[in-house]
């Protein structure tokens, strides 16, 4: 945990998890990465510390959220959409 | 070849479910996502346990993809859409194993899974049961399978395209960031590379871009179309998505796959190894 640098979180509507997608992308817009979210609306990536974009895509639906991540720190975002 | 030879979108298949002569099949990176649920009829080739050598790092032989697809019920004349998660990732390397080993009519689901799924289409549990069949395949077309003598060679010389993400590319990470940091050796890239990742193929959803935004991605990032191109990723599966953008969708005809990719390269001792941008 000390060396990596974990961004997570969940994407919720009315508090129910959601299943979809959420895209990471650099901080020029670029795709870097994209997980399923979980049954529990979860999703995890293993990143660089920086300025990131998360994209989630649900069905009719795509939701931006901006975080900076740090190293050897847990960040957390949570979606609600 | 037209685009519609290799790619077919949701409608199409939606409409040839219950067709027995158009085999649907998914492949993906998370192998447990077909026993959660899956497109109606589509049976699942696993594209580890299925398709790499249990022992040896290589992909199955001539007789083993012939056990395979005989075992899933798969003939000759069938036409097969291969779909999966990631973009079909996975699905687009299972593409081109089928033409190594020269099935006849083969196409990707445009979009696989995600797109699938984002248009709230219906997704099954059940397991379909497909009579076994006795599948005769080609010798393997070694001309879309690149070594890695051939990638040394081509430094300087041929295209070489790096679909990996520019922080892998130049050597800042060893994989994918969704996936744990392990692999290869060394971090870096090929000399002469072009960093071209697999992502600006695609939209958001998952469906390719059009022939025309494809090939001014290739020409805008300095590769020339009129050169024999190698491509290469991590473990060769995202490098067989952009290889069925060069070689199916753009028609470019020595378009190489190098499975052996970063994971071998970035091993191998002695040989260059550049680092940034």
């Amino acid at each position: 945990m000390a060396n990596e640098t974990i961004i997570q979180g969940s994407v919720t509507r009315d508090g129910e998890p959601v299943n979809g997608y959420v895209r990471l992308l650099d901080e020029g817009g670029e795709f870097t990465a994209e997980v399923p979210t979980s049954a529990t609306g979860q999703f995890r990536f293993f990143a660089r510390p920086g300025k990131w974009t998360l994209r989630a895509l649900i069905p009719g639906q795509t939701v931006d959220r901006q975080v900076v991540a740090s190293q050897g720190n847990l960040t957390e975002v949570a979606i609600a959409v | 070849m037209s685009r519609s030879d290799v790619l077919v979108d949701a409608d199409w298949v939606q409409a040839r479910l219950d067709d027995p002569k158009v085999v649907i099949v998914e492949v993906d990176e998370d192998t447990s996502a077909y026993d959660k649920n899956h497109i109606r009829n589509a049976v699942r080739i696993d594209w580890k346990s299925d398709l790499q050598d249990p022992v040896r790092r290589d992909f199955i032989d001539q007789a083993g993809f012939e056990a395979l697809l005989s075992a899933k019920g798969i003939a000759n004349d069938d036409t097969v859409v291969l779909y999966g998660g990631n973009n079909n990732w996975f699905a687009s390397y299972a593409y081109w194993y089928f033409k190594l080993y020269g099935h006849g009519d083969v196409r990707l689901l445009d979009g696989g899974r995600k797109k699938w799924e984002l248009d709230s289409r219906d997704l099954v549990a059940e397991v379909p049961q497909r009579a076994a069949t006795e599948y005769t395949a080609q010798a393997v077309d070694s001309s879309i399978r690149a070594f890695r003598d051939d990638v040394i060679a081509a430094i300087g010389t041929l295209n070489l395209v790096d679909v990996r993400s520019p922080d892998e590319f130049s050597g800042k990470l060893l994989a994918p960031a969704h996936l744990p940091q392990e692999q290869s050796q060394r971090p870096g890239h090929v000399p002469s590379a072009r960093n071209i990742p697999w992502a600006k193929n695609a939209n958001d959803d998952g469906t390719f871009k059009s022939d025309d935004e494809l090939k001014a991605l290739y020409e805008a990032e300095g590769i020339d179309l009129a050169k024999d191109t190698i491509a290469y990723c991590r473990i060769g599966e995202r490098s067989a998505l952009t290889w069925f953008v060069l070689h199916e969708l753009l028609g470019q005809e020595n378009v190489k796959n190098y499975d052996g990719s970063w994971t071998e390269y970035g091993s191998l001792v002695g040989v260059p190894i550049e680092l940034g941008n």
